[in-house]
Parts: structure tokens; sequence; C-alpha cells
């Protein structure tokens, strides 16, 4: 009898491919996934050494954040230092030979969304990636993190990363979601329970009823978010769910291949008694609809909730807050119901995908937008964008008031075009809520879909269920 | 890379908690294609006014520290993005050291690639280096990576942890791809074997 073991005990050690003494393992990398801000120097790194690209069929690259969001891409980016970026990954791609998805195929989109969708991702690999959302792959029951630019150059020339083990955390969400709560607000009622160090020297995963029930789209929102609590990778067991979202796409196994693949993918479960060095649970039904209202990701309430004062809290953490409402220009005590924006964005890694788009749409139906507000969907990928628009999701937006944009991380991150002017207040789907991460001096109100179409229509963060 | 063996110098006190990367090097410097020239944007949104004119309450506008080499700093440090471009720029300031409660995981490892130490220590003995580090210029704290130790102006000494490997590619600048390179009968080995276990991959 083998000892029992968690899912992330079972990935690991179906993928050391070499162990020292001090336990400092060569983990094998199943998909390694780049874009083009975190890898011109890990590919120029490799030419100045003379090494090649090991396996290059198992790395795949598209640009995504600097990529401007407007129909007007097909002729260039205008911004000279993004559009070297791009075209360095263009050059590097065919240098190479990786797997690419250029600015103006209808596959490209953000990478995180672009991996599952063409069945890069599969249960039980190793997928890494220069940026820190990578985590968003957990949701099949892949071991899938972030890694800095050295470590992407040291994946291209031997496809393993050094890594020592994690700890084991359990994060579990039992019964069943209310009505307009959504995948978001889990993700983020979990960093508020537990801080964004909680998850530090940790990989989560999430179980519990609430996250069987939630769809492929909505368990790689939750995973997405694993890294704004700190852990290293989240996860979620593979299932009937998972099995069929990868049937049928283009680079999942198909025919004997599949069948094997599905017998491994069902072994890939925590076992009962599996050992975890930390667990959390959460009741489903005392999550709310939530949004954040400082600058960092812990900073989430109920959207019922006041503003904060600095008070309320300890330590370091007074002068933080104070910092952030005086940055977020905000008072204690206001209800977080009555703070006014003046930009919505739906899009991202986070909340870019087809479930997202369906459930912002629902509430935006036969409503128009407040007046003087700018709003903005941003498909994550041109395929959910195509069949955003063959379900007539994109005419809803469009007749609401909201702009019907091309793919790319746009307003998520302040690269490209899309961007918050110092002082705009922003109801956002994306995932940090940083100072400046909209635009210097933006302000980013973190929320779901469903919250964000909501706010759109009043004009200020607004509890989605009084519109439902 | 560098070797990094030991280290005397000025500290800066950075008391904030949860600096993120974004704080150390807003995105609008991702741009680059190059590892190098990122020091005069490193805290940007903290250290320039909106016409790009130093603030001087700054910590490291401040005479006293602007040739700090060790920072230390507030919880949860470096959280956020995976940019490695956080600690080229910490690099290329000068910054050789950061000592705190805690850091995030990405940034913690991108440090020891580009031979940047940081150094946890329980949050007493943070708050004494912080008070030191607050002293100014004639405060200088010593980092022995060899003996593992924090050695405060007033020659109060505290051992830190390191792992063992890590230390030794610190200690003698040693480039990680060339000693995984070594290691390819290994990875070949694996290959062959998955090859054969799970051919979907
Ligand atoms: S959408 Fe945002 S978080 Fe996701 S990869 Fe792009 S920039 Fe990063």
């Amino acid at each position: 009898m083998t000892a029992p073991k968690t899912l992330y005990d079972k990935i690991w050690d179906a993928h050391v491919a070499h162990e020292a003494e001090d336990g400092t393992c060569l983990l094998y990398i199943d998909r390694h996934l780049v874009h083009e801000v975190t890898s011109p120097q890990a590919f120029e790194g490799l030419r100045m050494a003379g090494r090649s690209v090991h396996a290059p069929e198992k790395t795949i690259a598209v640009p995504d954040h600097n990529v401007p969001t407007t129909p007007d891409r097909v002729n260039g980016i205008t911004n000279e230092e993004s559009r070297i970026q791009v075209e360095a990954l263009d050059q590097n791609a065919k240098d190479f030979g990786i797997n690419y998805y250029p600015v103006n195929d209808i596959r490209q989109g953000i990478v995180h969304i672009v991996g599952p969708e063409q069945g890069w991702t599969l249960p039980g690999m190793t997928v890494v990636c220069g940026d820190s959302h990578t985590a968003t792959h957990g949701a099949f029951g892949s071991l899938a993190h972030g890694i800095g630019t050295s470590e992407v150059e040291h994946v291209l020339a031997t496809q393993t990363l050094i890594q020592k083990k994690s700890k084991n955390m359990k994060v579990e969400i039992t019964g069943k979601l209310r009505p307009g709560v959504t995948a978001k607000d889990i993700t983020l009622s979990v960093i508020g329970a537990t801080g964004t160090a909680g998850g530090t020297g940790y990989v989560i995963e999430y179980c519990g009823e609430a996250i069987r029930d939630l769809s492929m789209e909505g368990r790689m929102t939750v995973c997405n978010m694993a890294i704004e609590g700190g852990a290293r990778a989240g996860l979620i067991a593979p299932d009937e769910k998972t099995f069929e979202y990868i049937k049928g796409r283009p680079h999942a196994p198909k025919g004997a291949e599949l069948e094997a693949a599905l017998a491994w993918w069902k072994t890939l479960y925590s076992d009962a008694d599996a050992h975890w060095d930390k667990v959390i649970t959460l009741k489903a039904e005392d999550i709310a609809p939530v949004v954040t209202w400082g600058t960092s990701p812990e900073d989430v309430l109920p959207i019922t909730g006041k503003v904060p004062a600095p008070e309320d809290f300890e330590g370091g953490k007074v002068e933080a807050v104070r910092r952030s409402l005086d940055y977020m220009g905000l008072k204690p005590g206001t209800p977080l119901n009555e703070i006014a924006i003046d930009t919505v964005f739906i899009g991202s890694c986070t909340n870019g995908r087809i479930e997202d788009l369906r459930a912002a749409a629902e509430i935006l139906k036969g409503k128009k937008i407040k007046d003087g507000i700018r709003a903005m969907v941003v498909p994550g990928s041109g395929l959910v964008r195509a069949q955003a628009e063959e379900e007539g999701l994109a005419d809803i937006f469009i007749e609401a008031g909201f702009e019907w944009r091309l793919a790319g991380c746009s307003m998520c991150l302040a690269m490209n075009p899309d961007q918050l002017s110092p002082g705009e207040r922003c109801a956002a789907t994306s995932n940090r809520n940083f100072e400046g991460r909209q635009g210097r001096g933006g302000r980013t109100h973190l929320l779901s879909p469903a919250m964000a179409a909501a706010a759109a229509v009043t004009g200020h963060l607004t509890d989605v269920r009084e519109l439902m | 890379m560098e070797k990094f063996e030991k280290l005397t110098g000025v500290a800066a006190p950075l008391p904030l908690i949860n600096v993120d990367t974004d704080m150390i090097i807003p995105k609008q410097f991702l741009k680059t294609i190059k590892r190098s020239g990122l020091g005069v944007n490193l805290f940007d949104e903290m250290r320039y006014d909106d016409n790009g004119n130093e603030k001087p309450d700054f910590v490291l506008n401040k005479p006293a520290y602007r040739e700090a080499e060790i920072l230390v700093a507030g919880d949860n440090f470096g959280c956020g993005s995976s940019r490695e471009h956080a600690p080229w720029a910490i690099k290329d300031f000068g910054i050789k050291a950061i000592i705190s409660t805690s850091f995030a995981d990405i940034f913690f490892n991108n440090c020891f690639k580009n031979g940047i130490l940081p150094i946890v220590l329980p949050k007493a003995q943070v708050d004494v280096l912080m008070k030191d580090a607050e002293k100014g210029a004639n405060a200088r704290i010593t980092v022995d990576l060899e003996a593992q130790t924090v050695t405060s102006s007033d020659g109060e000494v505290f051992q830190f942890e390191v792992d063992p490997f890590r230390k030794h590619c610190l200690l003698n600048g040693l480039d990680d791809i060339g000693l995984t390179l070594e290691k390819a009968p290994a990875i070949q080995a694996f290959e062959t074997r998955m090859t054969a276990e799970r051919p979907w991959v």
C-alpha cells in the first residue's frame, strides 16, 4: 500500500525527472506557454548561449498584453515599443519553431484562455508560463504556475524547472451558491478570508459541492486568482465536466490515446485520508456578491457593506488602508453601493470567457448603460468573440452601449491603449486592483461580470440581485 | 551570474506591507526587450511626480539612501505579477539584498536568479533592522551569506535560513541552465518513459 496522496502529490510525483539529495527536483514541464512581455530576454539568452528550444512542440506562444483591441489593429500596432515586443515574439516563434497564434489569427487571445480552448491544457500536466495567472489552468487538474523570465529561459532550454515542493492547502466550499453569486465571488471571498499572503508556500486545491457545481469556465475563474491569495498554484480535481470540455479540442488526445488518457485522468484526485498542511472551509451560502474597495485583492467586502476605516485594522495594515483609501478617493463609512463609477471593463483571463459574457449579457438584455459611462467588453479570445456574436450576445452589449472589442488583455493592465486616466474609477472583472494597474492614478473595483454589468446600468457599484 | 558573498551597506527602510511588483516597476516599463537600465524606474510612481520630478520624501530620493544596497521591507514584499523586471530594476538600482518577514513566491525565486538575496526574518528582528535603517547613511548593515547572518549597525546578529542549493548557486555565481544541462541524461530517460506511459502529452 502506498501512502495516501493529494492531487498535487500525484501530479508532482509523475513529473520528477531528477531529485537531488537536498530534495531539490527537476520537474518536467509538459506545456510551456509564452507571451510577448516576459519572453524576449529569455530567447535572447538562448541565442547568446547558442542553445535551442528543447521541446518546441510543447511550447505555445501568443501575443496578448500589448495588442490593441480596436479593429484598426489589422493595420499594425502604432505604439513603437509594443510593436517591437510583438514583432520580437513573431520572430522568436519562427526562429525556434514553436506553436504560434499571431495577432490576426482568429485563435489569438489571452494566453490563459487560448491554452485550454485549443486543448493544450490537460489534466495531470505541468503547465508553466512567464505570467502569474498561469494558475488558471489548474482548473483542469493540472499543476500550473507562473515563472520569471530566467525560468522561462530555463524551461525553453531544458523543458524542466528547478523546484521544491510546496505545502498542501485544501479550500473547501460546501453547499450551494445563492442566486447572483458566482465563481468570482467565491475566489475573491477566499482571498478576503486568507489575505494575499495566506497561500504563500502552498498549492491550493479547491473542492466541495460549490466547486463541483461550477462550469469549467467558473473553475478557471477560481483558480486564476489563487495567485492573488499568494499560492503557487490552484487546483481542481478533473471530473466528467472536465473531460467533456476537453474532448474534440484541436490538441486534445483522440481515439485510443483519449481512452488511455481518461484512464489516468480518473485517478487524479486527493485520496480520502491524504495529509493537508492547512484546511479552510467556507459555506457557499455565506458568500455574497462582493466588490473590492482598496488596492489589494484582499480588500473585499459584500456589496451590502461600507468602506471600512483604517482603525478597523491592525499592524501594518492600518497604514496600508490609509494609503489605499487616499488613493481610491474613498471615505470610511460610505456604502459600497453608492460609489459612482465612470468606466466598466468586462474581460481578462479571469472573466473573459463565454460564460462570463453570457452572465453580463443576461443583466444587460433590453437595458442601456447609464449616460456618460464608458463601458467595454473584451472577449478573451477571437473564438470567444465569434461565439458570442453567434449567440447574439454581442448585439446585446452593443445595444446597451458597450464597446465590442477584439481579444487581448486590454484594460486588465495598462500596457496597451486601453487605460484609465488619473482619478477615473472602474468596475473591472479583472484580477488586480493595485495602484496604477489599469493606468496611472486609475481606481479599480474588482467584481464579477454580472456585477460589472449592473454597475454599467446604474452608474454606481450595485447589488446585481436588485436587477435580477 | 554575479556572486553574492558578503555585503556591508546602507539599508533603506520601506515599511509598507504588500508592496506589489506593479509598484516596484509599473507596466509601462515592461515593454523593453532588455534586462538592463530599469533602475531609474524602480518604484516609479512612488518616486516621481506626474511631471517626472523626484518626490523628495520618497525614501530612495533622500540623500542618505541614494546609494542603498539593502532594502528593509514590510510583509509580503513582491506580490502580484511574475515580472522579472522587478528584480532587474532592484538590481540595476544597486540593491543586492532585501529583508522582510515574508516575500511572494515568484518574486522570491526571481531574486535568486538575479544575484539578489531575499532574507526572511521574524517580525521582531525585521523591526529592529527597520529602526536601524531609519537612522540613515551612518547605520550600515552587514549581510553574510556564508555565515547566514545579518548584523545591525549596533552589532546585533540575526541568523537566517536559506535553501542550501540556492545558497551554493549564489555564493558561486552559478547559472541554473548550465547545471541542469548536466542532468540531460535524466531528462532524456524521463522523456522516453513518458512517451510510453503518457503518449498524448
Ligand atoms: S488578462 Fe490580465 S492578468 Fe490575465 S494575462 Fe492578461 S494582463 Fe495578465
